[in-house]
């Protein structure tokens, strides 16, 4: 059918054209660029809207462009694609409308900013529509080249020198990626993901290479999924504005390497011949130490959007975590994840922008009674922060809770001990930043405060986060409604490991 | 007599090559029509390519004997998919940096001399990629190699003499050795023409002799390592629509006939060592060109060591198809880099030499915030340099993937990694500038106005080696029709 065929190009180009425009658009059209941003946005939310509930109802909807030689660039929705299609589209819209207001009076050229921005989401979405390992490169790369000015936006030499640290992880890894890529292609001929993984039927004949290409491909991964050591970039690429890292953290950069290395686990190797080739478990410590050192790391930053940067170092290795043990429970931990951490970090990061826009505060230190002034944003904050503690009944907590009994049922009690400690490190990391906030006098001298029946800030940087923690809370709380991120993951699960 | 008699597939390349020399002898006689016959050469050339790439394409090789001699006494043309391609791309980048010097010129006086000598240029261009005879590549070779010289002398910079001298030298020297070359192939076969050569058979005891000289002659002129020394001043110190010309396409012209006689005369008598030989120089060359773009301290000289390293991923093309299991892979792969470096590196010229007219000067440590002065040109840089370094989407990138994949499923694992370490270094060389291009100074960065035809040839030079990254299936049709390989 012809909509089938066309609808996720559609999707993707509904980013992508208005992005190409707002390039050529004049600094002043500040109007003509907000539409074609929300028009956009909007567009797509529909498009993905009805593309959840063909998915849901047996439709195959398969974009095939020949443009590469001897392979085709493939955009298509499975489950998995869906989810993160969904998740990247919600997230644009509110992270668009933050950003509008945020910029609002920044000297550097929006027209710029926004076209970057538009690209960086049309590239995330073709990493989560990619159907095969190929297109799944192109998008990942376009995502370095595209959110490269993002970063160094402000064009301070702070920002040019995190956006050279950026770019020399992520090239590097992108290479290791393509080789890998490359390789595989030259040994098995095809590169297509498929439900429970494709290489098992070579195991006889290349397991060491198939060894070595897993290796290459998490490594080329885990420099955007920020595994402990290929972190480095993640803290430095905190000068970015806040709406740039809000997308960085919970959508694009660091969902996209997790997200690559569930698709290469699940899709490209298949869980079974991963732990076959004795994979898992290497990949599970690496997991595993990285959200121990993410969480003791961002115990001692005292600037706020450094020590969310370290979490998030943290937070992302449940996903992979998830994707490193052997069992359908520990599957859907780590593939909620990727949606929980999305919607929380992301209001964390909303909420700090906010607090550093409005009052000027960038420190835990300078924290001291912003919950009396601003109120709704850190309401959100401490709904973020408590979910990634893992308080129930916050997103967090589901996403813990399977990832736990999901250990224990593969006989990995250790994973347990793992998450207590990180919980207890969340806690200990973001409690002293909410009792801060709430409890303390202000000490400083702030602007002064609005006038009654005024919105503590930009009602545009209020929305969003008010938003994104809501819809935190209602993951966990309507965890068993159809449609929740907890339900799409059983259903993800479910095929992978059909037998 | 009908059109199709005066325009059809059988004269169209004579057209091609007369049509640009007709306009060159015009603008030496009366100066002051050279540019609007250079535009007007420009748009018909491109039309008569676009005829020819459809003729070759519904039929194949297409052979002509130019006023009706056969071969070896007359002129033979002739035009298969990899002349088709090579055309193109002359057409493609000859349009854009002939828009562009009408900028660049203006009413300035070298404009006298420079049109007539870009159209010689140009129709010596045509001429080789036409000819099918080793003598009548010869004498393209030398006046492309005459023509080129006399386009660096133009610049008014104190180093442009010397780097033009130490051009000429080199280019005669490396003609002189293909003619030697020429002379012990027909003293053994009586023949000039190509395809006659190759029919002959092989083992001749004066093959690799000739061989040897005719492919360092070409060497030299490409500029392969060791034999790079004369290209960055050269093509650096060009005024900027002659150094886009120059990068992208003469360097092609002598690395075209090296392919041509690799895929006819020589392909039996070449040993896997003379391959790997050369894939040695090209991976010097890849290194040391990359080092010497990351040191450069100005813009122009950064472009063109990137051309020497670029020159040695070309080359790469000889090593990675002597394997029968990987050889149309690796033709493919280095035809597409060829067009797609084509297509970036005059961009990047021209954006480079935006810099130059609007501030004068391209020392990269003072270039910072150039950005906010020249957004297009930037823009178009950045573009540009994402096929430079082999990033999706983009030509430069389909070229390397093609590579890959030929070096791997021929197990020459080596050649991967040169390839991505090049990558890697080329996206230092390139970002080293961009960290200061894209930094944001509140100081108003002065400089006189670029007029926008100068901008926007070099934006779409760039877009279109983004857009070779999307059109491979159709490209890579176009220069396998007629099988050069």
């Amino acid at each position: 059918m012809f909509f089938d065929d066309w609808l996720p190009l559609m999707i993707l180009l509904t980013s992508l054209l208005p992005g190409i425009v707002i390039f050529v658009l004049p600094e002043d059209r500040i109007r003509l660029r907000t539409g074609l941003n929300m028009g956009g946005a909007t567009l797509k939310l529909v498009l993905i809207g009805v593309m959840l509930w063909g998915v849901r109802h047996g439709h195959v909807y398969e974009t095939r462009l020949s443009i590469l030689p001897n392979m085709d660039l493939i955009l298509n929705a499975d489950a998995m694609s869906a989810m993160m299609t969904a998740l990247s589209g919600i997230l644009w819209f509110l992270t668009t409308l933050y950003a509008i207001a945020y910029l609002e009076t920044s000297p550097q050229s929006r027209s710029r900013f926004f076209g970057f921005f538009s690209l960086c989401v049309s590239s995330t979405i073709g990493i989560a529509l990619a159907g095969n390992l190929i297109t799944f490169l192109m998008f990942y790369e376009m995502l370095t080249l595209t959110t490269y000015p993002l970063v160094v936006h402000r064009g301070t030499p702070d920002s040019m020198r995190a956006g050279r640290i950026y770019i020399a992880y992520t090239i590097g890894g992108g290479a290791a990626f393509l080789v890998a890529v490359a390789w595989l292609k030259a040994l098995v001929g095809s590169v297509a993901f498929t439900e429970g993984g494709m290489l098992a039927p070579f195991v006889d004949t290349y397991a060491t290479q198939l060894r070595f290409i897993f290796m290459l491909m998490i490594a080329g991964l885990g420099v955007k999924a920020a595994l402990v050591p290929l972190h480095g970039w993640l803290p430095n690429a905190m000068v970015a504005p806040a709406p740039v890292s809000a997308l960085l953290h919970a959508v694009a950069v660091v969902k996209a390497g997790a997200f690559g290395i569930v698709r290469v686990v699940y899709d490209v190797f298949g869980i079974e011949f991963s732990a076959e080739l004795g994979l898992l478990q290497p990949l599970a410590v690496v997991a595993a130490f990285t959200i121990v050192y993410g969480s003791v790391r961002a115990l001692f930053q005292d600037e706020l959007k450094k020590r969310l940067a370290f979490s998030t170092v943290s937070q992302v290795s449940y996903i992979v975590l998830g994707a490193s043990i052997l069992g359908p429970v520990a599957t859907i931990g780590g593939i909620v994840h990727l949606v929980h951490q999305g919607l929380m970090k992301i209001t964390l990061f909303f909420c700090a922008g906010n607090f550093a826009e409005t009052l000027g505060v960038h420190h835990v230190s300078q924290m001291n009674g912003v919950g009396r002034r601003m109120p709704w944003s850190m309401a959100a904050f401490t709904l973020g922060a408590l979910g990634m503690i893992g308080v129930p009944p916050l997103a967090g907590f589901i996403s813990k809770w399977y990832l736990a009994t999901g250990g224990l049922a593969a006989g990995q009690p250790w994973v347990i001990v793992i998450l207590v400690a990180s919980s207890l490190l969340n806690a200990a990391y973001f409690l002293p930043v909410i009792y801060r906030g709430w409890f303390q006098d202000a000490a400083e001298s702030w602007p002064d405060k609005p006038a009654a029946g005024m919105p503590e800030t930009h009602w545009m940087l209020l929305i969003p986060p008010l938003i994104t923690a809501l819809l935190a809370l209602l993951a966990g709380v309507l965890a068993d409604a159809p449609f929740s991120p907890l339900e799409w993951a059983r259903l993800i699960a479910a095929r992978e490991y059909q037998p | 007599m009908n059109l199709n008699d005066f325009l059809g597939p059988l004269t169209l390349p004579a057209w091609i090559v007369s049509l640009p020399l007709v306009a060159a002898g015009l603008g030496v006689a009366l100066p002051k029509i050279g540019r609007p016959a250079a535009v007007f050469t420009a748009f018909a050339t491109s039309l008569l390519v676009v005829r020819l790439a459809g003729e070759v394409l519904r039929h194949g090789t297409i052979q002509l004997q130019v006023g009706g001699w056969p071969a070896t006494l007359g002129i033979a043309l002739q035009a298969d998919g990899l002349s088709v391609v090579m055309l193109s791309m002359t057409c493609l980048i000859g349009g854009a940096v002939t828009l562009y010097a009408a900028g660049y010129f203006g009413a300035d006086s070298a404009a006298i001399s420079f049109w007539p000598l870009w159209l010689f240029l140009w129709a010596a261009l045509n001429a080789l990629f036409l000819s099918g005879d080793i003598f009548n590549l010869y004498v393209t070779l030398e006046l492309l190699g005459l023509s080129a010289v006399s386009l660096v002398a133009l610049s008014r910079s104190a180093e442009a003499p010397p780097a033009a001298m130490r051009y000429l030298l080199v280019s005669l020297i490396g003609s002189l050795s293909y003619l030697m070359g020429v002379a012990l192939l027909y003293a053994a076969g009586g023949t000039l023409d190509l395809n006659a050569l190759a029919a002959a058979g092989p083992h001749r005891p004066s093959i690799s002799a000739a061989f040897a000289l005719m492919a360092a002659g070409l060497v030299m002129k490409s500029a392969l390592f060791p034999m790079h020394f004369w290209l960055p001043p050269a093509h650096a110190n060009a005024p900027a629509p002659v150094s886009a010309a120059l990068s992208a396409l003469v360097v092609k012209g002598s690395f075209y006939i090296l392919m041509r006689l690799w895929l006819t005369i020589f392909e039996p008598f070449i040993n896997p060592a003379t391959a790997d030989l050369i894939g040695v120089m090209a991976a010097f060359a890849i290194v040391w060109g990359s080092i010497q773009a990351l040191l450069a301290q100005r813009l122009k000289m950064l472009v063109a060591y990137s051309t020497v390293a670029q020159i040695g991923y070309i080359f790469l093309i000889f090593p990675l198809s002597s394997m029968p299991a990987a050889t149309q892979t690796a033709w493919q792969g280095g035809l597409y880099f060829v067009f797609s470096h084509a297509c970036a590196k005059a961009a990047v010229f021209l954006a480079a030499g935006n810099i130059v007219y609007s501030v004068g000067h391209d020392r990269i440590s003072e270039l910072n915030g150039i950005a906010q002065r020249l957004p297009v040109s930037m823009f178009a840089f950045a573009l540009a340099g994402v096929s430079l370094i082999g990033l999706p989407p983009s030509g430069g990138f389909v070229a390397k993937w093609l590579y890959l994949n030929a070096a791997l499923t021929t197990g020459q694992w080596w050649w991967t990694v040169l390839i991505l370490g090049g990558g890697l270094l080329s996206t230092a060389y390139v970002f080293r500038f961009f960290s200061r291009a894209f930094s944001y100074t509140t100081e108003t960065v002065g400089g006189r106005p670029v007029p926008w035809i100068m901008e926007w040839t070099a934006f779409v030079l760039a877009m279109c080696a983004v857009i070779l990254g999307l059109t491979a299936p159709a490209v890579i049709k176009l220069f396998t029709a007629g099988q050069p390989f």
